[in-house]
């Protein structure tokens, strides 16, 4: 199925891409891109309102809502010496990649939004990634955590493309330090899903990373659900932790048979582990002694900018604030300081900006944007005891 | 030692399930010469089936367990009467096509309605595990074991020694003659994948307690797993089904436990070339001259 996907965007990409040429010539003016004009500023929403990443997708609306709602309360964006308010122009996707390419294109060309924010998705980013980077309108994927989502084939990095949230990469090299630093274990099993780009990623920069000894490596694929005969092999061997890079409908059963079969040690994971699911796969008696890095987190959060996020999102939608709305409220407001910095709201202009953030002071943490565009800033890690989270701490 | 046996049980609990799946498909292309794609997708039918009336309707184990035979069986006979029945002269590669088309409807239209979201099966059994020289088995692995081996044993005794059973092994020779004799055909077929599809069924819920996550798309693998299965054993075969499934199971098991894990899936496949290369008819099968 995934390999489906991939061929239906791959596609969707060179068809957009076709279509893009024959059009060429048209429309931009000299040095390109969307000017910002009259007493608004657009931005664009490429939502996944609908479909299979709709949970994250909706999260993802309600971020970016509600930061323009508290933007524009607050009095709008100063450009320049004026102060202009933010006005958003949103479109489902429908969490297919041809959708998203198209929405791309209908908002930068049509609708004429100086910067986007999403689709969250990694596949869906590079589904979109053409069409922007063609109008030269920058857009931040809140949940595109690919390493190579924001670099080309030659090396350099993509122009248009910025996240709020951290890399695999990132997040593996993270969870590397505190297993060694701050648990002080020094031999690590990895069981790694080897299907994903993510699982794959994760697993290589945790091993360049961690100063102990990976003591094995196994792989699974996504869709698989026997883990026995791994964890079985596996629990022969001398280790401290096992580290399972994946998802959370594999890591949840991994949890699961690995607790039944008497093994004790504790499981390491990535933002893959942060979904409700997995203690509801795992059970709740088996879901424990559990670590896994996130972007966002009620208990680690807990600066005034934090504090006041999570009061107003459950003012607003009468819910806890989730990690991708918390991202994609940054992502908004990481635009809103691009423009501020350039004094300008032209979308090359933005794409400047964000490229040179420095110590944005977001919700997620103090972000400052690297060469390649990823942020660099806090990663939390959370620790799960009998289904529940019980503690969060946020290192650097 | 201890090691190897306990991949030994880790590989029969896996391999009982292929083999529950395999029996479906072998038993109606024995019967109708089909390769009934949409096989492994009423094993998901089977899970979400138990899933709902557990949760809604607060079955037990048992009861859950029959009622979804029961309703895999009445979607397998559903299926077979809409979609295969009106091609059943038709060249056998439309047939398959279609089996394929009915297991894409299947996913897709359960991904529509309910959502391709993973599922916990709600647990209505509690995992008790056992320590047999050092061996752990869960009950739920025994449980597993056993209902497929009588299932397995029931199926037997109506092929052999029920009317209805020679009935499909007469129309499995020569559907002609056998119509010929006063046989009907269509209702052979149809109670052919009943049994079939009522295992699949059976199949579906043991595994949704066993692994407690269910999805739309979790019929896909096993199902191709399970058609490698009859194949390797002897398509068409009962016994072979049987086999090859059990033997699926523990060559999966043998990969990881030897560290190829990242080979499981193809180890299963170049096994399959090599049988086709080798042995076409399968481990069991025979070689029957086709008289021209």
């Amino acid at each position: 199925m995934k390999g489906k996907k991939f061929f239906a965007m791959l596609g969707a990409v060179a068809a957009t891409g076709l279509l893009l040429a024959g059009c060429s010539g048209s429309g931009s003016a000299a040095g390109g891109g969307n000017k910002q004009s009259g007493n608004t500023i657009k931005i664009g929403g490429n939502f996944e309102l609908s479909g299979s990443a709709a949970a994250y997708g909706q999260a993802m609306q309600r971020g970016t809502k509600l930061a323009i709602k508290q933007i524009n309360k607050d009095g709008g964006v100063k450009v320049g010496n004026k102060k202009l308010k933010l006005e958003l122009v949103q479109k489902d996707n429908k969490s297919d990649n041809s959708q998203v390419a198209s929405v791309a294109s209908n908002l930068t060309t049509q609708s004429k939004v100086v910067a986007t924010v999403g689709p969250i998705t990694s596949g869906a980013d590079l589904a979109a990634l053409p069409n922007q980077t063609k109008a030269k309108v920058p857009f931040i994927t809140p949940g595109g955590t690919q390493d190579a989502l924001t670099v080309q084939k030659n090396g350099k990095v993509q122009p248009y493309i910025f996240r709020s949230c951290f890399e695999d990469s990132y997040q593996g090299k993270a969870l590397a330090k505190y297993v060694y630093n701050n648990m002080k274990l020094k031999k690590v099993a990895i069981l790694a899903d080897k299907s994903t780009d993510y699982g794959q990623g994760l697993t290589k920069a945790f091993k360049k990373e961690f100063k102990g000894q990976v003591v094995q490596t196994e792989y699974y694929q996504a869709g698989d659900k026997d883990f026995q005969a791994l964890l079985t092999k596996m629990k022969g061997k001398n280790f401290d932790a096992i580290f399972v890079p994946g998802y959370y409908s594999e890591a949840g059963l991994i949890v699961k048979q690995a607790r039944q079969m008497g093994i004790t040690q504790p499981i390491l994971g990535a933002d893959g582990f942060a979904d409700p699911k997995l203690v509801k796969i795992a059970g709740k008696e088996n879901a424990t002694n559990i670590y896994y890095t996130t972007h966002f987190d009620a208990k680690a959060n807990n600066n005034a900018k934090a504090a006041a996020y999570m009061a107003l999102y459950k003012k607003t939608y009468h819910e806890q604030a989730g990690t991708f709305d918390a991202l994609a409220y940054d992502a908004t407001y990481m635009i809103k300081q691009a423009i501020e910095d350039q004094k300008s709201a032209d979308s090359t202009k933005i794409a400047t900006g964000l490229a040179n953030l420095k110590n944005f002071k977001g919700v997620t943490g103090t972000i400052t944007m690297d060469k390649k565009h990823n942020p660099q800033k806090q990663v939390i890690i959370s620790k799960v005891e009998e289904g529940k989270e019980v503690s969060a701490t946020a290192v650097k | 030692m201890q090691t190897v046996l306990q991949q030994l049980v880790n590989g029969l609990s896996l391999g009982s399930i292929y083999a529950l799946l395999a029996l479906g498909y072998t038993m109606v292309y024995g019967i109708i010469k089909l390769i009934n794609f949409a096989h492994g997708d009423i094993y998901m039918l089977g899970a979400f089936w138990g899933y709902y009336v557990i949760h809604q309707w607060h079955f037990s184990f048992w009861p859950a367990l029959l009622s979804a035979m029961v309703f895999c069986a009445l979607a397998g006979v559903i299926i077979e009467y809409l979609a295969y029945r009106p091609l059943r002269n038709s060249p056998r590669i439309a047939a398959l096509i279609t089996a394929i088309g009915v297991s894409f409807l299947l996913e897709n239209g359960m991904s529509y309605l309910f959502s391709s979201n993973v599922r916990s099966f709600p647990q209505v059994m509690d995992v008790k595990s056992y320590n047999l020289f050092g061996i752990k088995v869960s009950n739920i692995q025994v449980l597993i074991l056993v209902v497929s081996i009588v299932l397995m044993i029931l199926l037997q005794l109506i092929i052999r020694r029920t009317k209805m059973g020679k009935a499909m092994r007469a129309v499995s020779v020569d559907p002609d003659a056998a119509q010929l004799i006063g046989i009907n055909i269509d209702r052979t077929i149809s109670f052919t994948f009943a049994l079939g599809s009522a295992l699949a069924g059976a199949a579906g819920v043991m595994i949704g307690l066993y692994y407690n996550s269910i999805d739309p798309l979790m019929g896909m693998t096993p199902g191709i797993k399970a058609f490698v299965a009859a194949v390797l054993g002897g398509i068409g075969l009962i016994p072979g089904a049987a086999l090859g499934g059990f033997v699926i199971g523990i060559l999966e098991t043998a990969t990881q436990a030897l560290g190829f894990s990242a080979f499981k899936d193809a180890v299963v496949y170049v096994v399959l070339i090599i049988i086709l290369l080798v042995r076409p008819a399968g481990i069991l099968g025979k070689n029957i001259k086709e008289k021209v």
